[in-house]
């Protein structure tokens, strides 16, 4: 191949990020609509980066993107040294990709997968045969190893699927909603394997709708909106930006919720669902205040419920509009 | 290893998978395999006596046999379209091909894995075939050179049409489009020289069915097992495969390579 013009990267880039991912001002536009706006981020070897947003918000296409599976309008990305858009083979060679739809052959067993996945690195036979056996162990599938995938369960085939993933020992993966449609406890297995994979020094990209995942997991969060990025930093950094939670009062006629809404101050009522949000740190004392507050007064509030900070709070914060209507972030996310 | 040997390397790899495929999901190997026998029983025993009394020096049920069998070989190769067709769509619309697209396996080899799988399908389809044919009394004249001659020559075509049924299934927005576009396909043995010869047509539908490929392919086989092919068939019936191979070949490989450029998913 001819000399391609290779992407300078200022010297501040070299050394962490050579097994990492950078990308530089990547555009992308599908027909008239921009998904991606000038996003730039940074992952640096052996770390966690998480990609948080909304539906729609320009995640998957920013995964696309750097996976090889389509090309940007315009923009530079390096993959663990190798450019994306002049050597898509090098970094095919080094990434593993776990996309949002499960990507296993359902008319073969587990083995097979892992078998196919490693015949197509290359492997070997004998290598080949010890890895699978090593991955079907480790993400607990020996049992249902033989087994057609149609007797698998929802969290069964996602540890499948990322374990095709690593049969090749990749050194950057990407993660595309690793855990949406999982229950708790799978959900927390999934964590594990994703904080273990960081351990071994792997490079790990996630694109996630819930906050908590990014803060359990993720050294660096970038969050994006409509194709742009719109905060970006630690997990820390991000919720000293946060307002915290809030308490919801339920109530039962909109009279008590009227005169509640009157007694405290900072309130927001929902006259349609009889709610009142009411913003708390969630302390015990701070709790306890607000009761007493009400018992003295004699406003009887039916029930109560604790809402932490979420995707919703970070939207709130750093855009001034709530995330989309019915993303999962509105709903509140699974707790673990 | 060299970038040939990973190609047939990965390409080893796919057709064991599809393989695996057709035995799992044995439906559509059945059915290339029974409808075929259906239609040799069928032809042969209801309408076979009247239709071989049209035909040549030994008149009669079992000269229509002689002359259905190279025919029904080709309706074999036509019904492998659709089955192709399905897979090859079932694949592009599932999550696997995009898992093989962040992999640094030969590009080729999906595609090639398919259309070895399917040819392996079609051949053994054309075994029984032929084993079922002899069972029923079916008498070639041809020897072992010209039993290879009027196999490659089905191999030929067979690779022919299944390039087209791969491009279909690209080209198929969702499985069931490529399962129903290549419906007519399968009726193009029935409009050429594989159950009747064309001379017994009326004229257009003659004309049509003496310059489509399936006539000079059938002409091709039954030549070759009766022991000799007229040369102007068979040079009809090698253009046109070569044809529709090179340009299937090149429109499957085009619409594969074209995801990558753009596609909001």
């Amino acid at each position: 191949m001819s000399t391609m013009p290779t992407v300078t990267t200022a010297p501040a880039d070299r050394g962490t990020t050579a097994g990492g991912i950078v990308a530089r001002d990547v555009c992308k536009s599908f027909g008239d609509q921009l998904v991606l706006d000038k996003v730039s981020l940074t992952a640096d070897e052996g770390r966690i980066l998480a990609l948080l947003g909304p539906n729609g918000a320009g995640k998957t296409t920013m995964v696309r993107i750097l996976s090889t599976l389509i090309c940007a309008d315009a923009g530079s990305m390096r993959v663990a040294g190798h450019d994306v858009d002049a050597d898509p083979d090098g970094v095919r060679a080094v990434i593993g990709v776990t996309g949002q739809f499960s990507a296993v052959d359902n008319l073969l067993t587990g083995a097979e997968n892992l078998q196919l996945m490693a015949d197509l690195r290359h492997l070997g036979r004998e290598a080949g045969r010890r890895r699978v056996a090593e991955l079907l162990e480790q993400f607990d599938l020996t049992d249902a190893a033989d087994k057609p995938l149609s007797v698998y369960s929802g969290g069964m085939r996602r540890r499948l699927d990322l374990a095709m993933t690593l049969v090749g020992a990749p050194r950057v993966i990407f993660l595309d909603e690793p855990t949406t449609g999982l229950d708790p406890r799978s959900r927390l297995t999934m964590w594990q394997i994703v904080r273990d994979l960081a351990a071994a020094g792997v490079t790990i990209l996630l694109t996630t709708q819930y906050l908590d995942e990014a803060d359990q997991l993720a050294d660096r969060i970038v969050v994006l909106d409509h194709g742009r990025i719109v905060a970006e930093g630690t997990p820390a950094e991000l919720k000293d930006r946060m307002p915290g939670g809030h308490v919801q009062l339920h109530f039962a006629d909109p009279g008590q919720l009227r005169a509640a809404a009157d007694l405290l101050e900072n309130a927001a009522a929902d006259e349609d669902q009889l709610v009142l949000h009411v913003p708390a740190d969630g302390t015990v004392d701070s709790l306890r205040e607000l009761l007493d507050e009400l018992h003295h007064a004699g406003v009887d509030a039916e029930r109560l419920s604790i809402h932490t900070a979420d995707l919703d709070d970070v939207f709130l914060a750093v855009t001034g509009t709530p995330a989309l209507p019915g993303s999962p972030a509105r709903q509140g996310a699974p707790q673990p | 290893m060299t970038t040939l040997a990973y190609t047939l390397s990965d390409s080893r790899v796919m057709l064991r998978r599809n393989l695996k495929h057709q035995l799992r999901y044995p439906s559509m190997t059945v059915m290339l395999i029974g409808m075929p026998i259906v239609f040799l029983l069928l032809f042969v025993y209801v309408f076979g006596g009247q239709l071989g009394a049209g035909l040549g020096p030994h008149e009669g049920r079992s000269a229509y046999l002689d002359y259905l069998v190279p025919g029904l070989l080709l309706v074999i190769v036509a019904s492998a379209i659709q089955g192709t067709s399905i897979m090859v769509a079932t694949d592009m619309t599932g999550g696997i091909i995009d898992r093989f697209r962040t992999m640094a396996i030969a590009r080729a080899s999906v595609l090639t894995g398919h259309v070895l799988g399917s040819l392996i399908q079609t051949f053994a389809a054309i075994a029984i075939l032929v084993g079922v044919a002899f069972g029923l009394g079916f008498r070639a004249d041809a020897g072992p050179l010209h039993w290879l001659a009027a196999l490659g020559m089905l191999a030929l075509f067979a690779v022919a049409l299944i390039w087209l049924a791969v491009a279909l299934g690209l080209a198929a927005k969702s499985v069931e489009t490529a399962s129903n576009t290549p419906m007519i396909l399968i009726l193009l043995p029935f409009l050429s020289s594989c159950f009747v010869p064309t001379a017994t047509m009326p004229s257009g539908l003659r004309q049509f069915a003496d310059y489509q490929p399936f006539t000079p392919v059938a002409d091709t086989v039954r030549g070759l097992l009766s022991g000799g092919a007229t040369a102007s068939h068979a040079v009809a019936a090698a253009a046109w495969s070569v044809g529709i191979a090179v340009v299937s070949y090149f429109w499957a490989v085009r619409l594969y390579n074209r995801r990558r450029a753009a596609e909001p998913k």
